[in-house]
């Protein structure tokens, strides 16, 4: 390979170069060449040599295709365009274009050069020009020459004309109060033969509109123009220059409808004015050559959009119908896209496809496969849950994994909203869960937690067949979290029920807990798995008595394992059973029915009450996501009603309150520090049944704390008080441990608790409030709502 | 709008890349290579609309080049499929039966039909005629330029430099020597 002789005065030619970069055989090879002709270029420009810029200049540019640097040109070009000669203006603006944009601070200096080219006189110049500001178009630069641009959008040559059009939008997209500048201009555009031109000012109309609402109004009357103009197009016939396989200007034709439909949206008279025109394009395109279907596609994407008539609709989902029949790929495409967004407005009209939607989940194409996916779940309803989610479920088990995660949340929540049966629910679940493997979402697996745990009668039957999945199989992470605390929670219920259909596979203690001791110890377990086993293997030690010993072992084992989290719940539960034992069975008690917020049945507003274990002494942590894999003691949400709820949070250290249950917690419960501006009167909560609740207000700015004294009339005393508070969703409650929970009788005593309530809108303050506690030994509770906070609280 | 043109061939080299929004060269080269591997392993019969981040590739296979066009949701994926035929049409109609070696040699004359045919992201004109017109228009400037007959000249000598080059690669590929 011969390198070019560099003592010569001319330099390489660009197509010399470009000979010697191809006929290298190796990388290296390669770049010895560009940074060997870098190096030359640079030298060339260094010595301001004016013939054979533009050659070099040239060079670089295919340099930078290559990938290598070329910031050095930038100079260059700017030189390159302020000569006079066509040629190097030509290589000058290219390079600008390519190599220029509007992070480089040496852009600003184009701005004279092109200003002077704007106004020259060769069309061809003003047009580099304009090229060159649309491309690199800066805030300052479109300050600057927005004037010119609009100059030139009025002149009569065409040419320059669609240039400076487009060279308008960027501007508005770059510094849209330019807006004013160019919209008197506008009207007169559309009134152009020209087609190009009407294709210019249409995308100029529409960029103008998604910018501005304003524009929107003053535009709208531009639609029977419009109109006017597509019609002429669709009768005119073919006019030669603009045919494409038959049908006129199909280009255009698609531009006008899309504007169309920008101006007509939500606006009744617009879209009256358009609905006989619609109905003509779409009848009398033909649809089967491309462009014809390109111009259905946008017709139907207009329909959709604006307030059309309903037998316009209908024809719209039918040619989106006859598009899903079609062999081409990308006609299929586009309909399932469609087909998305029409399924939210009207279901029904999309249900007639559903069969020819779920082939397309069988389709060999990823982008199909992707949007047939999503419309399915779109189009799951009660009537075909059953079908349409063993349909998924094939296509789950044999789809890529990058659908997997998306796919299980869909079907998680279609089933959370339209499944007949909780057993079936739990069912599905579990078969989704041994298909879909480790791609599953995280809240997935405390979803299903929440939903065993809410079906008491499943208690024994999910554990059952959590059981027999995990006998083939424990590399399945969220698989194998699920079934290892259902088997930690219901392990008893397991081994004591018959099992329904299967007589002779009754599960014994032992079994139960040599699985959970394989997964505690497989390398294939995450640790997230292991904390749940190892869970799970304490709440057996209290379920099965006979088997207390080697889990006791067991944990003795772990308590030097290398895992931090695993260590410190091993050794916490050693001594659960050496130092603490007494308490042991009441620690790892079955947990109460958890009832998750996000994932219940919306429809419903019907509120569930929450049972509550009566041992527990103060709201704990109520975040459901990640109840299961916390401590055994975690009381969850309160009120489950249209009011969000928020349960009060203490900042409690969870292994704190599990080893000093029964004493106060650790924290202090300063009374507020903040000085109150104003003093509030104070107002009673609650006066039932001898219970008396008084809160007393400081507020600070938009924070309320309020200090609230229960006292007892009654001549009982009152044990195991528990205080719950849920504001609306706008709200932010902080609930502080109670300074005790029994209430001497008779007045003698009260029990104080502190509340912030956050209220950054300020907002009329309400609250719902709960108590339970324990009276002559019967349980009571009440429940009451708080409107009456004085004005003082919020205002 | 479109954000991104990027012609390249079967092996990933890049043969026109323009790029109408601001980016850096490392990310302009990122995108290329993993449109490449995005493309590349993509079925004949497959759709040719793909999603990528937050823009859509619309792409077509002609003989060993890709063309790909990256868009955003303001634009008809039908319409770019249509315009990128109109592109190559008249890439066709000005280098005369385009091959890639055209691409490779005249990637300036490129260039320039890519400007005439799109501007700062969005479509001037669609019609091949038009645009060959302009584009043999400003030839002659050029021409005017730097004297006619030097350019005469050059042009027949890159023509037969290209033919030539052509030549040579097709005899070299069937022989499998090196001239």
């Amino acid at each position: 390979m011969k390198f070019p002789d560099l003592s010569m005065s001319n330099p390489v030619r660009l197509r010399e170069l470009i000979r010697q970069i191809r006929s290298a055989k190796t990388a290296a090879e390669e770049r010895a060449v560009v940074q060997k002709e870098s190096a030359y270029i640079r030298d060339a420009f260094r010595d301001e040599d004016n013939t054979w810029r533009c050659r070099n200049v040239a060079k670089l540019l295919y340099i930078s295709l290559l990938g290598y640097p070329a910031h050095f040109g930038q100079l260059e070009c700017l030189k390159l365009i302020a000569s006079t000669r066509f040629t190097d203006k030509r290589i000058g603006y290219l390079g600008a274009m390519l190599l220029l944009d509007e992070r480089q601070d040496i852009h600003v200096l184009i701005t004279n050069s092109l200003k002077n080219d704007l106004n020259n006189s060769n069309e061809y110049v003003a047009g580099l020009a304009l090229c060159a500001l649309g491309t690199i178009c800066s805030p300052e630069m479109s300050r600057d020459l927005g004037g010119e641009v609009e100059r030139l959008m009025k002149s009569s040559n065409v040419y320059l004309k669609k240039k400076a059009i487009l060279c308008a939008v960027r501007i508005i997209r770059k510094v849209p109060e330019q807006f004013d500048v160019f919209q008197n201009s506008v009207r007169s555009l559309l009134s152009e033969k020209h087609h190009g031109v009407l294709l210019t000012a249409t995308t100029l109309i529409t960029e103008m509109c998604q910018q501005n609402t304003q524009a929107l109004q003053v535009f709208r009357n531009l639609v029977p123009n419009l109109v006017r103009i597509l019609k002429n197009l669709i009768m005119a016939g073919c006019s030669p220059d603009h045919d494409v396989s038959g049908i006129s200007d199909p280009f255009l034709q698609v531009h006008l409808l899309r504007l169309l439909r920008v101006l007509s949206r939500n606006d009744n008279e617009a879209s009256d004015s358009m609905n006989d025109i619609l109905a003509q394009v779409s009848t009398n395109t033909e649809n089967s050559k491309n462009v014809g279907n390109a111009i259905l596609y946008e017709t139907v994407l207009t329909i959709m959009d604006i307030n059309s008539e309903s037998g316009l609709r209908v024809l719209a989902v039918n040619i989106l119908g006859r598009f899903l029949l079609n062999t081409d790929k990308n006609i299929r495409y586009v309909a399932l896209n469609t087909l998305l967004r029409v399924v939210h407005a009207d279901q029904n009209a999309v249900q007639r496809h559903r069969a020819t939607i779920v082939e397309c989940l069988k389709d060999a194409d990823v982008s199909i496969k992707r949007r047939a996916m999503e419309l399915c779940f779109a189009l799951m309803n009660k009537n075909n849950i059953r079908t349409m989610t063993d349909e998924m479920l094939d296509f789950l088990g044999t789809c890529e994994l990058e659908f997997k995660s998306d796919c299980t949340s869909n079907m998680f929540l279609a089933m959370d909203r339209f499944s007949p049966t909780k057993q079936w629910h739990v069912d599905q679940m579990i078969k989704v869960l041994t298909t879909a493997g480790n791609s599953v979402r995280d809240d997935i697996v405390s979803s299903l937690i929440g939903i065993i745990s809410s079906t008491p009668d499943l208690y024994g039957y999910a554990a059952h067949q959590l059981y027999k999945k995990m006998q083939n199989d424990i590399t399945q992470q969220p698989l194998v979290q699920v079934a290892s605390w259902t088997l930690g929670e219901f392990g008893d219920l397991l081994v004591n029920q018959q099992p329904q259909n299967e007589e002779n596979l009754r599960v014994v203690e032992i079994e139960i807990i040599d699985i959970l001791e394989r997964i505690l110890n497989s390398s294939l377990s995450t640790v997230i798995t292991r904390e749940y086993a190892i869970n799970a293997l304490m709440k057996l030690s209290t379920r099965f008595p006979n088997c207390s010993d080697r889990i006791q072992s067991v944990m003795t084992y772990y308590a030097c394992n290398m895992n931090l989290e695993l260590q410190t719940r091993a050794v916490e539960y050693t001594s659960l059973f050496t130092k603490h034992n007494i308490i042991r069975s009441s620690i790892v008690e079955r947990m109460p029915v958890l009832i998750s917020n996000q994932t219940s049945n919306t429809n419903s507003s019907e509120p569930e009450e929450s049972i509550i274990n009566s041992k527990e002494n103060s709201p704990v942590n109520g975040k459901h996501e990640h109840v299961p894999s916390d401590e055994p003691i975690n009381l969850v949400n309160i009120l489950n009603d249209p009011i969000q709820t928020t349960s009060g949070t203490l900042n409690p250290n969870h292994s704190s309150s599990l080893f000093n249950p029964l004493e106060d917690s650790l924290f202090d419960f300063d009374t507020p520090t903040n000085p109150t501006t104003k003093s509030i009167p104070s107002m009673t909560a609650i006066d039932k049944n001898g219970i008396r609740m008084i809160f007393t207000f400081e507020r600070d700015n938009t924070t309320l704390t309020i200090n609230s004294k229960i006292t007892n009339s009654t001549q009982y005393s009152i044990t195991n008080f528990i205080f719950k508070a849920a504001v609306p969703k706008t709200f932010n409650i902080d609930l502080y441990p109670a300074s005790s929970t029994t209430i001497p009788a008779n007045n003698s005593g009260d029990i104080q608790q502190i509340i912030k309530i956050t209220n950054p809108n300020r907002e009329k303050i309400r609250m719902r409030i709960k108590l339970n506690y324990q009276v002559n030994n019967t349980n009571m509770s009440d429940e009451a709502e708080l409107n009456t906070f004085p004005e003082q609280c919020y205002n | 709008m479109i954000k991104a043109l990027l012609v390249f061939n079967t092996r990933g080299q890049a043969r026109i890349l323009r790029f109408f929004d601001s980016c850096t060269t490392e990310s302009q080269q990122k995108l290329l290579r993993e449109t490449y591997q995005i493309i590349s392993k993509r079925d004949v019969g497959a759709c040719n609309f793909i999603e990528y981040n937050d823009y859509k590739l619309i792409y077509r296979h002609y003989a060993t080049l890709y063309f790909v066009f990256a868009i955003d949701s303001s634009e008809s994926e039908y319409d770019m499929y249509e315009v990128i035929h109109m592109f190559v049409q008249c890439l066709d109609q000005s280098f005369e039966n385009v091959c890639e070696l055209d691409l490779i040699f005249h990637s300036d004359k490129v260039n320039q039909i890519v400007n005439e045919f799109f501007m700062g992201g969005f479509i001037v004109e669609r019609t091949p005629d038009i645009v060959l017109n302009d584009i043999r228009t400003q030839v002659r400037l050029e021409r005017q330029d730097s004297g006619v007959l030097t350019h005469v000249g050059s042009k027949i000598k890159s023509a037969v430099d290209t033919k030539t080059e052509k030549f040579k690669m097709d005899v070299e590929k069937k022989y499998d020597i090196k001239l």
